[in-house]
């Protein structure tokens, strides 16, 4: 049997590059490939003298599972995140949240429908004829701070007996643990340029049958483009007998999978959101979280009424809201211990304004009367964004091929009818550990088809293919407008995704709308040309949404946010990350939302109207990967995100 | 002609100085608002003196590195998991407490009892390396204390380079005052150098080298004995951090000399 190994790019090997022989390679440490090897470390210290985990590429020795991520730290992670926690649940019975820095159980549930104080929001009639109403109405239907609360929470959002968490402690408690049992190595600061794949021609069928043969990190001590610089270190290939993606919805490995494997057939990641959030600490005086509510020990007759409102915020409080800033940008808000809430907004791919942005709206959100009254004094702590890949099922790849898994959200896990993907994450890599556990005990290699009688079939067996069918069409409504959408959510909410609105989804760059704002963007211009600040920021104050009222504490300039928590930086000696592919079609480009909706405004306009790229303040959201207006084949981006180091510190996200 | 060494690099853990940090008091002394959340980096002037001794023994045939480090295990594992990237090393772990206000003579006993209990460490043949100060508190006090303990009375503080004779003597360069270094000749081991930045640039990740330290570094973790530090009377009336302010503003338009003439007047207004 012959093979030869190939990279994307390269038809042989160019440079002497060191190679290493692993028995399962990983990419990403998140929460599925936390379910992934904390199923397989479960399984292997029941019994460590088991012959089924010895290495086969070191004889006598415990299998060599090495996970390789980008984040400079495991506990770099950024989400907002509150979890059903089922499937975490399974994997530790005995969960005690006080162990998880930042965790705490969900007390209360809230579903606000936020309308505008401001009037800058940009709302269709319909909405506008439904505000009215509900002002008119007033605290007759319960509005009170310009909020209008649902009277009952959706079952399908209920987080119920859930968890709020912080992914970056989560992560690094699971990776704590991992590391404790010496099976697992967790290798922070590497990110992985590309799969490494190999064409075997099968003795049986005469065939070519493609497989993964592993993975190879990042080039170092290159220059910006790529080309050997001071202390030049080609990337190491690590060979595998199994390779597991879990490296996110933006993630390298994935993506190049996906470009040289394919697609199943229909299945494409054409809907995103970017989520963007603060970490804030509230003031002594306005929350204690952690002691009893005045007014439930009031009605309870604990305590004596001593009237007043409400400014107390319970720890575990979870709430979800809509309408504000913009009628499109869902929200959040969770209350975890110590006085820190994670309060955040996701804007959609299906807002198609070309100056959609999310720092500046971030900012409008926490002062909505309904927060602010409770966020007022409060202090930012941390920052951060990341994409979500909201497709769901419909952008599910492959899972399985010769050599390789996917889980997780890039495997299209992700929940987007009950906003859950962190426990839908973990709960594949569970499977997949499980999977391979049964394969290893069996002597079966990790053959695409060996993987899909195991770990796809439990996958199609569980609650997350069956949450998955259910929400599988349940936004379709929002490509039509708002309205429209949050019909369509409720109608597959409330009938587990039989009933669904159907809409054609166009790609990506197609949902950024071409229309200009007219002459909003005459006067925006002229202001973003007066005072040196970005055309989108210009837009939102040409619109009438007021000027932000700088404190220096909480509200902070975007640039200062990159500088709070934990900071962003990028080691040296690492490509720009962010390449654009064709700097024809950016030059002709008038829209560029690709610098409106970077995180932490690392793209900026650089000369001749190309844009500018500064690794060292990128967060690796992977925003611009899906808000570029333009593409070079009418599917993908032509802006390519690919490995690179460094991105948010922050240990409190 | 390479001169064989032992090399002992005493190495703390310290909060990740990116993180935003507060001092905060505590039911046992002065600490850190959620220390034990923020992620840990290895001292920088130590992991300076790490890459240091690191290419030291490379160049020295024979000579063998050592990394000794106090602090929590489950801490200490997650920082070796960077650092055993870059050089190769064997580690010494203690299970104790990180910060920067345990005692530094307390410190320096547990830490000088561990490296004269080395297997193998030939002490004439020593150099303990450190950072000058700590990262934590930055007293400067706990490597000289380690060295005294050990009997070793050639002591170098703010050292960026050190360059060996062939007779086994060496050449250090030590910082002073006006940015200007003073250079010593010591007639040779044992000494020790307590490191500024030195002149290397940090080493890059190498997977290779990761798997091989680990497969001492995790069974050492294993078997990191556990260690109390005593107050020795030791008793902090307060702590503050300095005083920072922050105005940030991105321009493309100013020379770096404009640009150089407003911080200064911004500095000299505050």
């Amino acid at each position: 049997m012959s093979v030869e190994a190939t990279t994307l790019d390269s038809p042989a090997h160019v440079l002497d590059r060191q190679i290493m022989e692993v028995d399962i390679a990983c990419a990403g440490f998140g929460p599925a490939m936390g379910g992934f090897l904390t199923a397989l470390t479960h399984a292997w210290t029941k019994n460590p003298a088991d012959p089924a985990f010895e290495s086969k590429v070191a004889p006598g020795m415990p299998l060599q599972v090495v996970c390789y991520e980008r984040a400079d730290d495991l506990a770099a992670g950024v989400s907002g995140v509150v979890t059903r926690a089922q499937g975490i649940r399974a994997s530790f019975p005995h969960l005690n949240p006080a162990e998880i820095p930042m965790a705490a159980e969900v007390s209360s549930e809230r579903v606000l429908y936020l309308l505008d104080p401001i009037g800058a929001s940009r709302r269709s009639a319909l909405l506008r004829l439904g505000d009215f109403f509900l002002r008119f109405a007033g605290k007759l239907a319960g509005v009170r701070d310009h909020a209008f609360e649902l009277p009952w929470t959706p079952k399908f959002l209920h987080k119920q007996g859930g968890l709020v968490l912080s992914i970056g402690q989560f992560n690094q408690w699971v990776g704590a643990q991992l590391m404790a049992s010496g099976l697992v190595q967790i290798w922070p600061g590497t990110p992985v340029s590309e799969p490494l794949f190999e064409e075997n021609i099968s003795s049986h069928a005469g065939r070519h049958e493609r497989a993964v043969a592993g993975l190879r990190l990042a080039d170092q001590g290159v220059d910006r483009s790529g080309a050997p610089a001071d202390g030049f270190m080609p990337g190491m290939d690590v060979r595998a007998q199994l390779t597991v993606v879990g490296d996110g919805p933006v993630g390298q490995i994935g993506r190049a999978l996906d470009q040289k494997l394919g697609t199943p057939e229909g299945h494409a990641r054409r809907e995103w959101a970017l989520g963007m959030k603060f970490v804030i600490e509230l003031p002594e005086d306005a929350s204690n979280p952690d002691a009893l509510n005045k007014k439930a020990l009031a009605r309870d007759k604990v305590i004596e009424d001593a009237g007043g409102e409400d400014s107390t915020l319970q720890l575990g409080t979870v709430w979800h809201t809509f309408g504000y800033p913009e009628p499109e940008i869902f929200g959040f808000l969770y209350v975890h211990p110590h006085r820190l809430v994670s309060v955040g907004i996701f804007v959609p791919s299906w807002m198609g304004n070309p100056s959609r942005t999310a720092y500046r709206y971030l900012q409008h959100y926490i002062q909505h009367p309904a927060l602010w009254r409770y966020l007022k004094d409060g202090t930012l702590r941390s920052w951060g964004a990341k994409s979500l890949e909201e497709s769901g099922r419909r952008g599910e790849p492959f899972l399985t091929g010769n050599g390789y898994a996917r889980i997780g959200e890039g495997s299209g896990s992700t929940n987007m009818l009950t906003g859950s993907g962190v426990d839908e994450a973990w709960t594949t890599g569970t499977q997949l550990g499980e999977a391979v556990v049964e394969l290893l005990h069996a002597g079966l290699p990790f053959t695409q088809q060996n993987l899909s009688k195991t770990y796809e079939k439990n996958r199609r067996a569980s609650w997350v293919e069956r949450g998955a069918r259910e929400a599988q069409n349940a936004r379709n409504g929002f490509h039509g407008g708002i309205v429209k959408g949050m019909i369509g959510m409720a109608l597959a909410g409330l009938t587990g995704g039989r009933l669904s609105m159907h809409a054609h989804i166009p790609p990506a760059h197609k949902q950024i709308s071409r229309s200009s704002d007219g002459l909003t963007l005459k006067d925006a211009a002229a202001v973003a040309l007066a005072d040196g600040r970005p055309l989108h920021d210009a837009l939102l104050s040409a619109r009438g949404w007021p000027e932000i009222p700088f404190d220096g504490r909480l509200l902070v300039t975007h640039q200062d946010a990159l500088l709070m928590g934990g900071k962003v930086q990028a080691m040296p000696g690492f490509a720009d990350h962010v390449v654009f592919l064709d700097r024809e079609l950016c030059i002709a480009c008038i829209e560029k939302t690709c610098i409106a909706m970077c995180s932490g405004q690392a793209i900026t306009l650089g000369d001749d109207d190309l844009p500018a790229f500064e690794r060292e303040k990128c967060v690796h959201c992977g925003a611009c990967l899906w808000n570029c207006a333009q593409s070079p084949d009418g599917e993908h981006s032509n802006i390519e995100f690919r490995a690179g180091s460094g991105g948010l510190h922050s240990a409190e996200n | 002609m390479p001169n064989a060494v032992h090399i002992v690099v005493c190495a703390g853990i310290v909060p990740d100085p990116l993180q935003t940090l507060e001092p905060i008091t505590t039911p046992n002394g002065p600490g850190l608002k959620n220390e034990m959340v923020l992620p840990a980096v290895l001292d920088p002037w130590a992991a300076s003196a790490l890459y240091e001794a690191a290419n030291l023994a490379a160049k020295n045939p024979g000579s063998k590195l050592w990394l000794v480090s106090l602090g929590p295990k489950a801490k200490l594992q997650q920082v070796m998991m960077t650092v055993a990237q870059k050089v190769a090393f064997e580690l010494v772990p203690i299970d104790g407490p990180i910060g920067g206000f345990p005692d530094a003579h307390s410190t320096a006993q547990v830490l000088a009892e561990t490296i004269a209990a080395l297997p193998g460490l030939d002490q004439a043949k020593l150099l303990l390396f450190g950072g000058w100060e700590s990262a934590t508190r930055g007293a400067g006090v706990t490597l000289q204390l380690i060295g005294e303990r050990l009997g070793i009375t050639d002591q170098f503080q703010g050292v960026d380079q050190i360059d060996f004779r062939d007779d086994g003597s060496f050449e250090v360069l030590e910082r002073v005052e006006g940015g200007k270094h003073q250079l010593s000749v010591c007639s040779g081991t044992p000494a020790v150098l307590g490191w500024a930045t030195g002149n290397l640039p940090e080493p890059r990740n190498n997977p290779q080298i990761g798997m091989a330290n680990m497969r001492t570094i995790m069974p050492a973790l294993q078997k990191a004995k556990p260690a109390t530090l005593a107050a020795n009377g030791l008793r902090y009336v307060s702590a503050s951090l300095p005083k920072q302010q922050r105005a940030t503003r991105v321009v493309k338009d100013l020379t770096p000399d404009q640009i150089a003439r407003e911080l200064v007047a911004w500095i000299g207004a505050e």
